[in-house]
């Protein structure tokens, strides 16, 4: 059964006398139960896609049905079915963790009594009891984090969205939302994530979509997304100066199908890197060419995002 | 009723907050109070006019504090509220089924609950100097600042959501600050005024709030300009409490 069921969604923003096209007919369909991941580059329209189906957003063209509802009919319904973590969390600094909760359980309509047990449950399993009556503002980057996370849970929502939810952590307190996120699958909740950590994808989500310019460029398992670039995937680091010769060498080579440069690296798609590695050496070797390192991989997301943006998205966070 | 408690709950949560620092409180009472003890005085030794006499000028001049006060703390309420935008706060809230209106109205309710608070204590600063009026005219002249203090703190969540940056909010504010407050007569009568300030201040709703808030403190109770500054606040803050609602449904952060 599908949690999320979008058709044409179209925004525009006008800033100034520029008009830019977030998205431009994203269809999307996401199943009941799964972790799905909307990734993209900064400004590729994963944002204004999640405002969208959040219901902060109303799309110029297009309706999605989130959680049975119509975002653009009947916004209220869709809003007590979901949870939403943004990107900067939405806790009050001035407030603290226990009161934001507090306040939080009782918008989803509990009273206090069940406003109480529901937060104290929450500050016990993101193990927040410690600092829960300190004021948000004193809180570590990863603390602030889990208090996000579970102020969009304090209602047991079917479809939680999260936000870009592991920018700027410390790897222990990414680990830890990695986890949550996991635990929520197990326990049947339907989460949609935005990332640009292709590792991140790849570890958490049963599907995912690449998004760039406001469009949904491919759409699938991360294997069978992997699987599409069959092959196998060598990259040389060379000394600078030999980068570009060594390109023209190897381009004119028929086992090579694919052929990127960044920097000092270039990236060959081959079909048997077994086969293909000792005859791409001895090839610049010959040439005189001075190879640093060498590596032999199967494709990987940042390569399927290469291959459908004809960019890397490594590349774009530099 | 939903609503109702919509907006209790999320007044409730404000104050809590807000009253952890009392800084917030003594900020806005500042000015008003150094007007009271530094400017007042002067007024007592002033010659008689029609329009004046020196026995009453705390009289006349307090009322005149009580409705500075609202602008002065109410017009920057706004400040908080960008803040609350930029951390998404406001987004997070927007994403619960809680009504619009019961944010707006319970942000502003806290607002308000800080301004009464300053009144009170400003009207005691002014009971030490020497104001002596009927306990109706001071409750009757706080729930009248209360109404002014909707109307700017409405307009300045207005400017917030609209503008989303927290210098321009100040500056907006500050531009409009000192007109509205010349231009009221609050801090000397307008009878006083040349004839274009005072068609001028035909324009500027504050004057009529000053003129009511002056007759209460005088024990002019019958005067029909309490109604009308009454009818014309509460027209305004119902109207600015809209345009603010209506800005926080559409705002993007």
């Amino acid at each position: 059964m599908a949690i999320i069921e979008a058709y044409g969604l179209k925004k525009q923003f006008k800033s100034g006398k520029k008009v830019v096209e977030a998205l431009c007919g994203v269809d999307l369909l996401v199943s009941q139960g799964q972790v799905f991941g909307l990734l993209g580059p900064n400004g590729a329209g994963k944002t204004t896609l999640l405002r969208i189906l959040t219901t902060l957003l109303p799309p110029d063209a297009g309706d999605a049905t989130v959680v049975g509802h119509s975002v653009t009919s009947s916004p209220e319904a869709v809003r007590k079915a979901i949870g939403y973590v943004s990107q900067q969390g939405g806790a009050e600094n001035a407030a603290t963790g226990r009161e934001n909760l507090m306040l939080q359980a009782q918008l989803y309509g509990m009273n206090r009594a069940e406003a109480r047990a529901r937060v104290d449950e929450l500050l016990a399993a993101f193990e927040l009891e410690a600092v829960a009556d300190r004021v948000v503002q004193t809180y570590s980057g990863g603390q602030r984090r889990r208090l996000d996370l579970a102020m969009g849970m304090v209602h047991r929502p079917a479809l939680l969205f999260l936000d870009e939810p592991t920018v700027g952590l410390d790897p222990q307190s990414r680990a830890h939302v990695w986890d949550e996120v996991r635990r929520l699958h197990q326990q049947g909740t339907s989460v949609v994530i935005t990332t640009h950590y292709l590792d991140e994808a790849d570890a958490l989500c049963q599907r995912i979509a690449i998004i760039d310019y406001g469009r949904i460029v491919a759409e699938d398992t991360p294997d069978a997304l992997k699987r599409k670039i069959a092959g196998d995937v060598v990259r040389l680091i060379l000394d600078k100066e030999h980068v570009i010769d060594a390109q023209e060498l190897l381009r004119s080579q028929s086992f090579i199908r694919e052929i990127n440069q960044e920097h000092e690296t270039l990236r060959l798609l081959v079909d048997q890197g077994e086969q293909a590695l000792p005859m791409i050496l001895r090839m610049i070797h010959d040439r005189g060419l001075v190879i640093r390192t060498v590596t032999l991989d199967r494709p990987s997301l940042d390569d399927v995002f290469l291959r459908q943006t004809g960019r890397s998205l490594r590349h774009d966070l530099n | 009723m939903k609503l109702l408690r919509e907006i209790w709950i999320i007044f409730i949560h404000s104050l809590r907050v807000a009253l952890r620092n009392p800084m917030t409180i003594i900020v806005g009472l500042l000015q008003p109070v150094t007007w009271l003890l530094l400017f007042a005085p002067l007024l007592k030794n002033l010659p008689a006019t029609a329009a004046f006499s020196p026995e009453e000028a705390i009289n006349i001049f307090t009322p005149g504090m009580l409705v500075m006060l609202a602008p002065i703390t109410s017009l920057f309420s706004g400040i908080g509220l960008v803040v609350e935008l930029r951390n998404g706060v406001l987004d997070r809230l927007r994403v619960t089924p809680v009504s619009r209106l019961a944010v707006v109205l319970g942000k502003a309710l806290r607002d308000l609950v800080v301004l009464l608070l300053q009144g009170v204590l400003l009207v005691a600063v002014a009971w030490t100097m020497g104001l002596r009026i009927h306990l109706a005219g001071i409750l009757v002249g706080l729930g009248l600042m209360m109404i002014v203090g909707l109307l700017m703190i409405s307009c300045s969540y207005a400017f917030a959501l609209i503008l989303r940056n927290e210098n321009a909010v100040a500056s907006i504010a500050n531009v409009l600050l000192l007109p509205l407050l010349l231009l009221s007569g609050l801090i000397l009568p307008l009878e006083l005024a040349p004839r274009w300030m005072q068609i001028a201040a035909d324009f500027n709703p504050l004057a009529y709030t000053v003129e009511a808030m002056r007759a209460l403190f005088t024990g002019r109770f019958d005067d029909t300009v309490i109604l009308n500054g009454f009818l014309l606040t509460t027209a305004l803050a119902v109207f600015s409490l809209f345009w603010a609602t209506r800005s926080f449904r559409r705002a993007l952060a």
